[in-house]
């Protein structure tokens, strides 16, 4: 199984755990993640307020590059994939715009490739392919699986299982043997993109986010994109701070889980690098 | 040398306003055969008709053509002006210069007009063709099948039997009274719904000219109109109603309990039961899913018990066949299965998210709770109740496009009777329009807003469970906010679809059904009761969604249908039907196969050749099944089969008319 990889530019910067973690269990599992020669910003967060030409020219030269390697591009990052799949489709459907775009990249994009996100490629393995590499079940860990607003949106050109209440993530945390909530706010917005603009709005929607986690009985949540973990994770404690609030909820990346599934030691994992305290969840695991 | 006699409407503006009447006058009354011609305002009206009449007198004509609109619309009223100038009225044909010509033309009146010319004359080259035709007469059968015993097919069956027709009423549920019984009250007079609804279930029943047939299907209809042949299985009650009393020893003493689906699972019943108190006849069946005895054949309690021996498990699904002169389809609605499309609600997973049919249960005395609102996850007393109206309404993404009609009447109802059974309660209706067209409706809703109920323009993004709350996040698109509401139970206004098997009752009937499963009447102005297959009506909400007095007004219009129909003692069968030359006629049939109506027939003919007496197969058509469609006169390769009135000759001279 051989994809072409789109890291997405927080990969060696905020993200470097994920972006680690997702390669290691990639080829645990038997996927092969060739990396984009010369791959270049998706522009995601900023460009579509700009111009839909631009928003659409910058993923569609990825798109470009993937197709002449002849494979399908997977992406780690929700955005990215957003970004990816949004041109994808809008390319293959749209020829005027098709034409404007490929003039503007000087590619010629044909639309034969797909754009999948790391969970789905991962999450449509076989169960057993990925059960047998469970070496160290994740007992004790109550996650809420968090996928963000992204990543399942628009169903039209998504088409995961479901927008309103996905489970995929949460089948692949139960194959690695921990247990996952049934709580509301699996797709809700976290504010990822106005993290540095407005900060009021951000802690009210991580607020939201992180009661609805607890009130189900979770003691941690998984996310699978870095911009997401990155606020999830990061704004906490601003969220304490201008709220008075006093969470304390460890995010992990789902490539971090299951890789302490498959018996990955902790330095491995990175779990060091999170600005919430991971310690006191992962010794339930052991 | 024929006299055709050309009559060119104006119809107001419709057609003279793009259509150069006059000119068309001068250019088609050239045609060969024209002895008279001329043009008026409204050709259909009583001065147009006499005019028709005056001109075959006094011009000698023996054929007319009248340019106007659909043949749909007016066909029947002028083949009765021209019979009444004493000519036979199949000595008539339309153009159809309004619909097919003004009405899309309406840009182009230079096109419109030649086009309209184009359309006259060949309508003058089939006239010039056409022969007189003559009906003939059936016997019929002056019963009615009504299907479906809500109130619709309730209201329908005493009209009719009251005009003196026998009835047989059909129910594939153990009781009627349909939806309309599970309601508690009925907006805006706020009747008891079962008060009203429980005595028409009895004088329906009891109505000697009304055969009530329960807990019965529908399996087989055969024939055509005023002579119908149907079958219906009446499945296995396991219970001899002949001689069982309805004491319900048997439904208290049986040990098995299941959900009640009358009472949409919000209570249970026995698996002999009967569904309520006051169900007609006020008999039980058993389940056979949950029996144990069916199951296992152990038990066997209610046999024990029954003190007439009434129990009988040998019972077997029987076939019976009766004959009707006339079919009232009354099927009703379900409701649109929202849980499957409406995740943002939860997709059914919140108990305390329910229907409006379900909180008609709840506030109904006789239903699961005795009348008390209390919410389904813990039987807590909702304080704080949000309704959300059109869900699967006027939704083009996930549900149907068109409004279901009576959700924001009893939206109303249901928060005022949150308001005034709950102390200090609060309820909020998200809506996107207030409809509530209807006396005394809008007074109805305003009064309710104005005892509390909080009307917010929005709709619902999310509804989620947080702790023992619901939480119910909107927008308030009057004051362009955001709203986000704490409630203890939501109602969702769930749309009204047609009710499950709507399909097939269609496909048996043989009746059309729209884009969203509702049968399509005739004519959805002129003959809103009637559909396109003859003996066959509607009632109800099987037609499109519609409140209950629409649906009695309705059914009462059904019923005078079917009565003016059974009034007669035979029936006119339109004569343009197919006909077989049995000179030309191979045998090979081809017409049997493809017709729809199984009117041909083989039939052997003997006929001498070369002073032999030679026997062979020909087709023949059954005059009394055909339905003059026309599917044989294409299939036969040598055009032995005809379609009087639609002749084969008549046919190539339009073509050519309008072609060469």
């Amino acid at each position: 199984m051989r994809y072409a990889y789109y890291p997405g530019c927080s990969s060696d910067t905020t993200g470097k755990e994920y972006e680690a973690t997702v390669r290691i269990v990639c080829k645990n599992l038997g996927i092969e993640l060739v990396d984009i020669p010369d791959w270049s910003c998706c522009g995601a967060t900023a460009a579509h307020g700009k111009s839909h030409l631009l928003n659409t020219a910058l993923p569609a030269r990825n798109l470009a590059l993937a197709e002449e390697m002849g494979l399908d591009v997977v992406t780690p990052c929700a955005a990215c994939y957003q970004q990816l799949a949004t041109a994808n489709k809008e390319m293959k459907e749209n020829q005027q715009i098709a034409e404007k775009v490929n003039q503007a990249t000087g590619k010629n994009y044909q639309g034969t490739i797909k754009v999948k996100s790391i969970v789905e490629v991962i999450g449509s393995l076989e169960p057993d392919i990925i059960k047998a590499q469970m070496v160290k079940p994740l007992k004790g860990l109550k996650i809420a699986a968090y996928y963000g607003c992204l990543m399942v949106r628009p169903p039209s050109v998504t088409g995961f299982d479901d927008a309103e209440n996905p489970m995929f993530l949460d089948n692949l945390m139960r194959l690695a043997g921990a247990e996952t909530m049934d709580w509301p706010h699996k797709t809700e917005c976290c504010g990822g993109a106005l993290q540095v603009s407005n900060e009021h709005i951000v802690v009210k929607l991580l607020d939201k986010i992180y009661k609805e986690a607890l009130k189900s009985g979770a003691n941690c949540m998984v996310a699978a994109c870095p911009l997401c973990h990155f606020n999830l994770d990061g704004c906490q404690s601003t969220c304490n701070r201008l709220l008075g609030t006093t969470y304390e909820i460890p995010i992990f990346y789902f490539t971090q889980l299951l890789g302490l599934a498959m018996g990955l030691n902790q330095q491995e994992l990175q779990f060091n690098s999170h600005f919430t305290d991971t310690r006191k969840v992962l010794k339930l695991v052991g | 040398m024929k006299r055709i006699g050309l009559f060119v409407c104006w119809c107001g503006s419709n057609i003279g306003g793009v259509v150069d009447v006059p000119r068309a006058v001068q250019e088609a009354g050239n045609f060969p055969g024209v002895a008279y011609a001329t043009d008026y305002k409204y050709m259909c009206s009583e001065p147009g008709q006499d005019m028709i009449v005056k001109a075959i007198e006094e011009h000698n004509l023996d054929r007319v053509v009248v340019a106007s609109c659909t043949p749909m619309l007016h066909e029947p009223t002028f083949r009765k002006t021209i019979a009444r100038a004493g000519l036979n009225p199949y000595m008539f044909e339309m153009a159809n210069i309004r619909e097919q010509c003004s009405w899309v033309h309406s840009q182009e009146p230079e096109k419109a007009t030649k086009k309209a010319i184009a359309l006259i004359r060949r309508a003058l080259a089939k006239v010039s063709k056409v022969e007189p035709l003559f009906e003939s007469y059936i016997p019929l059968t002056k019963r009615t099948l009504v299907i479906g015993g809500g109130i619709a097919g309730i209201q329908a069956a005493i009209d009719i039997a009251d005009n003196g027709h026998e009835v047989i009423l059909l129910e594939r549920e153990p009781t009627i009274g349909g939806k309309m019984v599970k309601l508690d009250k009925t907006f805006p007079t706020m009747d008891c719904s079962a008060c009203i609804s429980t005595p028409k279930m009895v004088q329906v029943a009891q109505h000697p000219n009304v055969k009530l047939m329960t807990y019965a299907e529908l399996t087989e209809v055969n024939g055509y109109i005023g002579n119908f042949e149907v079958t219906i299985k009446q499945k296995a009650r396991y219970v001899d109603h002949s001689v069982c009393t309805g004491c319900g020893i048997c439904t208290e003493k049986c040990p098995t309990k299941v959900l009640s689906s009358y009472e949409l699972g919000l209570g249970t019943r026995k698996a002999i039961y009967i569904e309520f108190p006051q169900a007609v006849p006020n008999k039980p069946v058993i389940d056979p899913e949950n029996c144990r005895y069916l199951k296992t054949g152990k038990c066997g309690v209610c046999a024990k018990v029954c003190p007439t021996g009434a129990i009988d498990f040998e019972q077997k699904d029987e076939f019976i066949t009766e004959k009707v002169g006339s079919i009232v389809v009354a099927t009703g609605y379900d409701l649109f299965k929202w849980e499957e499309v409406y995740g943002e609600y939860g997709y059914g997973r919140y108990k305390d998210v329910i229907t409006g049919l379900h909180f008609e249960r709840m506030v109904n005395a006789s239903g699961p709770t005795d009348g008390k609102i209390k919410r389904p996850s813990d039987g807590k007393e909702p304080k704080s109740v949000v309704f959300i109206k059109c869900v699967g309404s006027r939704d083009e993404n996930k549900g149907k496009t068109y409004c279901s009609r009576a959700c924001c009447m009893y939206t109303a109802k249901h928060a005022h009777q949150v308001l005034e059974k709950i102390p200090d309660s609060n309820a909020y209706i998200f809506y996107m329009d207030i409809r509530t067209p209807g006396k005394l409706y809008d007074e109805f809703y305003r009064r309710t807003a104005l005892e509390g109920a909080q009307y917010i323009r929005g709709r619902v993004s999310k509804v989620y469970q947080s702790g023992d709350k619901l939480v119910v996040m909107g927008t308030d698109t009057l004051l362009g906010r955001p709203v986000q509401v704490e409630a203890d139970m939501v109602v969702l206004a769930t749309a009204m679809v047609p009710s499950e098997g709507a399909d097939k009752t269609a496909q048996l009937v043989g009746i059309s059904a729209d884009k969203d499963g509702f049968f399509t009447e005739a004519h959805p102005k002129l003959r809103p009761v009637e559909t396109m297959t003859g003996g066959v009506f509607l009632a109800g909400t099987c037609q499109g969604p519609k409140d209950i007095p629409d649906t009695v007004s309705q059914s009462s219009g059904a019923a005078a249908k079917v009565s003016a129909l059974l009034s007669k003692d035979e029936l006119a069968t339109d004569p343009m039907i197919s006909s077989i030359n049995e000179k030309i006629c191979s045998g090979c049939l081809a017409c049997k196969a493809v017709c729809p109506y199984k009117a041909i027939e083989e039939k052997k003919i003997s006929e001498k050749v070369r002073g032999k007496v030679v026997e062979r197969v020909v087709a023949s058509v059954n005059t009394g099944l055909c339905q003059g469609c026309g599917c044989c006169t294409v299939a036969c390769r040598i055009g032995a089969a005809n379609l009087k009135g639609y002749t084969n000759e008549q046919v190539i001279a339009e073509v050519d008319a309008l072609c060469l």
